[in-house]
């Protein structure tokens, strides 16, 4: 597939070339550009409604952007669906409201889509999920159902359930807001150990700590453009845009 | 700044007479029985019988009602009811109550219709093994449902066709060509002994109206999912093909459908492959129930949240596998009562097929009523009785099988 080699390189996961999308007549991302480098974790922040939700929804086609162009992995994403599946296989997603498959155990759930579309055996699919619903320490809750765990330890599922996909980039879209305040520090912890181990992660978040820890750069977006992209400590101690300080200035206090 | 001012801020800064803001509870609270649980029945009565005036009256007034019919109603059904004889003789007697002796002697018309009498064990043994096929699928934590799926989807309903209506003589010379043009002893075999043709209008009574349902039911619920699913497609001609089936089908009675699809069916294809007579309500029938499901099931695909497409779309499942394992699983289980609902109504609509000529359970009793061995005053009361009991059966047990199958699913996935 030519179209597949328009990457400018291996090491970028996810290439993002003036992205404009518009619901109705609402310009929501107004020619976004954001190259995502391979084991790299950015933090997306900024106001509510400034896009940052729709812009990492577009990585994986959840919506569909207008114009402008989105490579992840290498891969275009075009309508084909096909690619637009292969391109979610790739890429895990963590939602606000979880998301979980109320119908369905912690196992299932986590076994569901390598069985069905990894086309994985289910003892090798069960011990798979078995292994990252240890590493965000619930091993104890695989067969409860999600409604009977805490909102923190649902989270904790929906990352391992994304992870059992093996994929090469995650998508965290604001992970903690929907949580008890005592829950996001859970839902945190396992979010640094991942990015400790290397994984490649936009994270759309309002936890700034979080940001200062992890973040290879930290990019602020406001009315659908990217104002300012810098490495953490820079961000925070010297913010450039006056629409990035006067941010900071009130979500830091 | 002036005196009093002065006076009041130093009057607010000296120490105030407020309680303690330090508290630290020592040892915890004891668990208490909740209040109000004294038992008995005469405690329940009182709360739920006899709470208020309102309800008191109620209670009495429905008391005063059963003891003014219950008496009669048991007189008339069981006391005086004549159990066995052996024509209407005895019923006819004044003061007789519910004639059950004529319901014995004409069981089996009302069962099997026309159907020759020396060839009933095929109804017998179609409706046994439907109903072994029946229970495997739905008895709770049965095993291997996928086979039982496929053998009731899939062979059941040709070996019904094959046990209930036989081969005629053109499938009989066909079989027979075919054998001898490939010299198969074995279809030879199967073409010399098949079962005799026993032609449609010679069925009737339970086991035709039993057809008509089983029938809607299988073919409603599948194709009510397929017309959910593509009136909610994305592609426009899909969706316009099943919006236009589904409101036209459902704007129109069903007795009108079943007249069109008496009339008009013949008239669209060649008088050889015209639909046979019984085939063509069942048609009709299906069709009406698929676009009520339809409507159900939509109901159901959008109560499912946003969150859960999206959940199995990020995972990147496929459109069939999202429907099929995410969103119909629980579209479906929040739709039951309204599905059951369409059954039992469907159930009884079958009642109407006896308007384009087919001779159903209630059509049977109908006419049998009008038997001049057994003709007396009690004879019509007492087949409606019988007719009305057994719908009631069936729909009450659908009923109960539903909440039953509704408490089971809920259980484990609320908090």
């Amino acid at each position: 597939m030519s179209a597949q080699a328009l990457s400018a390189s291996p090491d970028v996961a996810i290439e993002m070339r003036d992205v404009h999308k518009w619901y109705g007549r609402f310009h929501v991302l107004k020619g976004v550009d954001l190259d995502v480098a391979r084991g790299e974790r950015i933090v997306v922040c900024g106001p509510s409604g400034s896009g940052k939700s729709t812009l990492i929804r577009c990585v994986n086609r959840l919506e569909t952007h207008q114009r402008g162009r989105i490579l992840v992995n290498g891969l275009e994403l075009t309508d084909d669906q096909k690619r637009i599946e292969a391109i979610r296989r790739d890429t895990g997603m963590v939602f606000q409201h979880f998301n979980l498959f109320p119908h369905l155990t912690v196992l299932e759930n986590c076994t569901l889509s390598p069985i069905w579309t990894l086309r994985l055996p289910q003892k090798e699919a069960e011990a798979r999920a078995m292994y990252f619903l240890e590493r965000v320490r619930i091993p104890e809750q695989a067969h409860k159902y999600p409604l009977q765990l805490s909102g923190g330890q649902q989270q904790r599922v929906a990352i391992a359930r994304a992870l059992c996909m093996a994929p090469k980039v995650m998508l965290f879209d604001e992970p903690t807001s929907a949580l008890d305040p005592e829950m996001v520090k859970e839902v945190l912890d396992t979010m640094v150990s991942l990015a400790k181990e290397g994984m490649t992660m936009i994270c759309v978040t309002h936890e700034m700590g979080f940001a200062r820890e992890v973040a290879d750069r930290v990019a602020f977006i406001d009315r659908g453009e990217i104002l300012e992209v810098d490495k953490p400590e820079a961000f925070f101690l010297r913010p450039q845009h006056e629409r990035t300080k006067l941010f900071l200035s009130q979500i830091l206090r | 700044m002036s005196e009093p001012h002065a006076a009041a801020l130093s009057a607010r800064n000296a120490e105030p007479a407020r309680p303690p803001h330090v508290f630290v509870r020592a040892g915890g609270a004891p668990d208490l029985p909740p209040p109000g649980l004294v038992g008995g029945p005469l405690a329940w009565a009182q709360a739920n019988l006899f709470g208020s005036a309102l309800s008191a009256a109620l209670t009495l007034a429905s008391l005063a009602f059963l003891a003014w019919a219950l008496p009669d109603l048991v007189r008339w059904l069981l006391l005086d009811a004549v159990w066995s004889a052996p024509d209407g003789e005895a019923c006819r007697r004044p003061g007789a109550g519910a004639c059950w002796a004529y319901i014995g002697a004409k069981l089996e018309f009302f069962a099997y219709g026309s159907y020759p009498r020396e060839m009933t064990w095929r109804v017998d043994l179609t409706l046994a093994l439907g109903a072994a096929l029946a229970v495997w699928l739905l008895w709770p934590g049965a095993r291997r449902k996928g086979l039982g799926l496929a053998l009731f989807f899939g062979a059941y309903p040709l070996l019904a066709l094959y046990l209930l209506h036989g081969l005629g003589d053109y499938a009989r010379a066909l079989l027979g060509g075919i054998a001898a043009l490939t010299g198969s002893a074995t279809l030879r075999d199967v073409a010399r002994n098949a079962l005799p043709l026993v032609p449609t209008n010679l069925w009737g009574g339970i086991f035709v109206s039993l057809l008509v349902a089983t029938v809607g039911i299988v073919v409603s619920l599948p194709l009510g999912v397929l017309l959910a699913l593509g009136r909610r497609s994305k592609a426009p001609v899909a969706r316009f093909l099943c919006v236009m089936l589904i409101e036209i089908v459902r704007g129109v009675p069903l007795i009108t459908v079943l007249f069109m699809a008496n009339t008009m069916l013949p008239l669209f294809v060649p008088a050889e492959w015209s639909p046979d007579r019984l085939m063509r309500p069942l048609i009709g029938v299906a069709l009406f129930a698929s676009v009520y499901m339809a409507e159900v099931v939509r109901g159901g695909l959008q109560a499912v949240p946003k969150g859960q497409y999206e959940g199995a779309m990020a995972l990147g499942l496929s459109w069939t596998n999202m429907m099929r394992l995410i969103v119909l699983p629980q579209a479906l289980t929040i739709v039951i009562p309204g599905v059951v609902n369409s059954f039992i109504a469907l159930f009884k609509d079958t009642t109407l097929v006896a308007i384009v000529g087919i001779f159903d359970f209630l059509r049977a009793v109908d006419t049998q009523r009008l038997d001049p061995a057994w003709a007396g005053p009690t004879i019509s009361a007492t087949g409606y009785v019988f007719a009305a009991a057994f719908y009631f059966v069936f729909c009450f047990g659908m009923s109960r099988y539903s909440l039953m199958m509704e408490r089971r699913l809920a259980r484990g996935r609320r908090h």
